[in-house]
């Protein structure tokens, strides 16, 4: 044992000599580690900062579980009906006329609010609208709630930037107003705004708030508004419910409930994975293409140090044949390499996670304007620990990788054809 | 005593033709000796060297050094016996350039692991004062003239203090001044130190003063 750590310390000492006596060669292959290493820092950090920050106002500000009345959900027709046995064929078939009316809401929500799964439920009114502004029209969309409930769900308390969502209790005609449509109507708290249902009915409401989520999607159309308004203005009785959003205990279990409730409810009951499965791909996506690339600048990395040991050894033939007639064994040998690459790769690495991190550092401080799409001034950039650690094994596995064959190579040179070269 | 003995070594090269270089080849070497490998150009004194060094084992034969048979012994095996038992100099020095004479020096102990540091330094600065080198110790080898580098070159060969000390031309590349200073080393090393030396030379005169003169002619002794 204790000759097993001499001897690897003396293959250390020659390393660190060779190391030593070819700085330029040491430090050129170091900073290809660092600089993949670098790269994959700040990369990884930004691109997982946007995601993280987009997934969570996505995530926040939508239902785990989202009821409603799908009517164009493909319905047996009525042929199918009358002849189940027979060969039928409905062409272009079109939807019933039906409302967008949940049937037995309220009986829906009292099995949900004693659900133990099941953290909150909202009931809601969703109608399309016409926001006049002057002779122009905006479409929009209003949404009737019960507004504290909301709160409960998508804790707009936060999101508000002008005005109290109390107020939309205290005045009944009132409407809280997505940021982004206010600034398009040029629209403040307190101003009126004449809407239009898609029947035809007018109403002038106040606008007693303004939120805004962050995403574009939502500021630029919705608007708040009371249930039982929303009721009226549509001309329904006070059971008319289009929407039922559920927030989970845990998120993760939204696919099996989704899919029980809706074998329970007969309506469509989406979870928030299959509502958001664009945003989520594209999260997934972008994380494969930063790994993609700083994997490709690593191997890069990798060739540099094989090369560049390759050379070492070409160099060092005589010594390495020397040292095998002195007594070094073969590991001997390849470990004296096989340490100058990790200790290449190790030191590269640590300069790697430092520039990383004054990079992501730099890019968190750079001002940025998200526009319309989302609501930001600056990059969120990740600095969690986790890359930084994955940063140092990448970068250690590519050097013991790249090191690996040269060093064997190095371990089997035969002593006599050297010497008998001479 | 005996400290190397080959009984019937056979040795084939197979590129570019099938050539037998070593043909049973059987010779003793007793402690203490000085003996002188000679011949012609090519008739395979080195290769036969290379055999006893236990460097190539691709022979037929049997091999024993200090008692110990070495026929069909692993190649980590055969390095660490070449550690302990067997100091090697060369034609050239094959010094590590990067290393200080005493570094040098000191690397087959270290490599043996049996001293602590202080020793193997205390032991190299003997054998360095041994070939006139101790004043030499911090300088890096290339600061050093042919015959000062074949010089720590031996004292590194004798750091393990092996049994045998063998040489491949070690005068071969050398002055006849320089040669005769490595000669009397040798020689002292034979008579005080009860070294047992085994070397290849051209040279006629450093061969007529050895113990005794092994001549080879195409790969046999004759
Ligand atoms: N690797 C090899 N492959 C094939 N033939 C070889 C090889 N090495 C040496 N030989 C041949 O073996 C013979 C013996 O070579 P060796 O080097 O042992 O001679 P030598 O007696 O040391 O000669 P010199 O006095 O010139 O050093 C020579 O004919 C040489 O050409
Ligand atoms: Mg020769």
């Amino acid at each position: 044992m204790s000759r097993w750590v001499s001897s690897l310390g003396l293959s250390l000492t020659i390393a660190r000599v060779h190391l030593v006596s070819k700085p330029k060669q040491t430090i050129i292959a170091m900073l290809g580690v660092t600089f993949g290493i670098g790269m994959f820092i700040a990369l990884i950090g930004l691109m997982t900062g946007l995601n993280d920050f987009t997934e969570e106002i996505t995530m926040t500000s939508s239902p785990d579980i989202h009821i409603y009345n799908d009517i164009t959900e493909s319905r047996p027709s009525l042929l199918e009906m009358v002849n189940p046995q027979g060969l039928n064929v409905v062409h272009n078939q079109k939807p019933k006329n039906e409302t967008a009316k949940l049937r037995g809401a309220s009986r829906m929500l009292e099995v949900l609010r004693r659900d133990s799964r099941i953290y909150g439920v909202a009931p809601m009114i969703t109608s399309q609208v016409f926001y006049n502004f002057g002779p122009t029209q905006l479409n929009g969309q209003i949404q009737g709630v019960e507004i504290l409930e909301e709160d409960k769900l998508f804790d707009l308390k936060s999101k508000m930037k002008a005005g109290k969502l109390e107020d939309l209790l205290a005045f009944h005609e009132g409407i809280i107003m997505g940021s982004g449509l206010a600034r398009k109507l040029n629209l403040a708290k307190g101003d009126r705004v004449v809407i239009t249902t898609p029947q035809g009915f007018t109403r002038t409401l106040k606008v007693v708030g303004i939120f805004q989520i962050g995403i574009g999607a939502v500021d630029n159309v919705r608007s708040y508004a009371n249930m039982s308004m929303v009721q009226t203005i549509l001309q329904q009785d006070k059971s008319y419910v289009t929407d039922i959003n559920i927030k989970l205990n845990n998120r993760e279990m939204a696919q099996p409930i989704a899919r029980e409730l809706q074998a329970n409810f007969v309506y469509k009951a989406e979870d928030w994975q299959t509502a958001n499965a664009t945003f989520i791909t594209g999260n997934y996506i972008r994380n494969i293409i930063t790994y993609a690339v700083s994997f490709t600048l690593l191997v890069v990395a990798g060739f540099g140090i094989y090369n560049i040991l390759n050379m070492t050894i070409y160099n060092k033939m005589k010594d390495i044949a020397i040292l095998k007639a002195m007594g070094f064994a073969g590991v001997d040998v390849r470990s004296i390499f096989m340490i100058q690459s990790l200790v290449i790769g190790l030191l590269g690495a640590l300069l790697g996670i430092t520039v990383g991190f004054v990079l992501s550092y730099l890019i968190s401080k750079a001002p940025f304007n998200g526009g319309d799409v989302v609501s930001l001034d600056h990059f969120p950039v990740n600095f969690k620990l986790k890359y930084y650690i994955t940063g140092i094994v990448f970068g250690l596995t590519t050097t013991a990788i790249a090191g690996y064959m040269p060093s064997r190579k190095a371990g089997r040179i035969d002593p006599i054809e050297i010497l008998r070269g001479q | 005593m005996t400290v190397l003995r080959t009984c019937g070594i056979t040795k084939y090269f197979y590129d570019p033709e099938k050539f037998q270089v070593l043909k049973n080849i059987s010779m003793e070497v007793q402690r203490g000796e000085f003996l002188s490998l000679v011949g012609k150009s090519g008739c395979g004194k080195s290769t036969l060297m290379y055999v006893l060094s236990t460097m190539d084992t691709d022979f037929e034969g049997e091999l024993e050094i200090a008692g110990e048979n070495l026929t069909r012994r692993s190649q980590n095996y055969l390095a660490a016996f070449r550690n302990r038992h067997i100091g090697f100099v060369f034609q050239f020095h094959y010094l590590l350039p990067e290393f200080t004479v005493l570094q040098n020096v000191m690397l087959p102990a270290l490599k043996l692991g049996e001293l602590s540091k202080a020793e193997i330094e205390n032991r190299a600065i003997e054998k360095l004062q041994l070939l006139g080198m101790a004043e030499h110790a911090r300088k890096k080898t290339n600061k050093l003239s042919g015959g000062q580098q074949q010089r720590v070159a031996i004292a590194r060969a004798l750091i393990n203090n092996p049994d045998v000390l063998m040489g491949d031309e070690p005068t071969g590349n050398l002055d006849s001044h320089n040669s005769r200073i490595v000669f009397d080393i040798f020689r002292e090393l034979t008579t005080v130190h009860k070294q047992t030396i085994i070397a290849v030379t051209h040279d006629e005169e450093f061969a007529r003063q050895t113990d005794r003169v092994v001549e080879m002619s195409d790969g046999r002794i004759l």
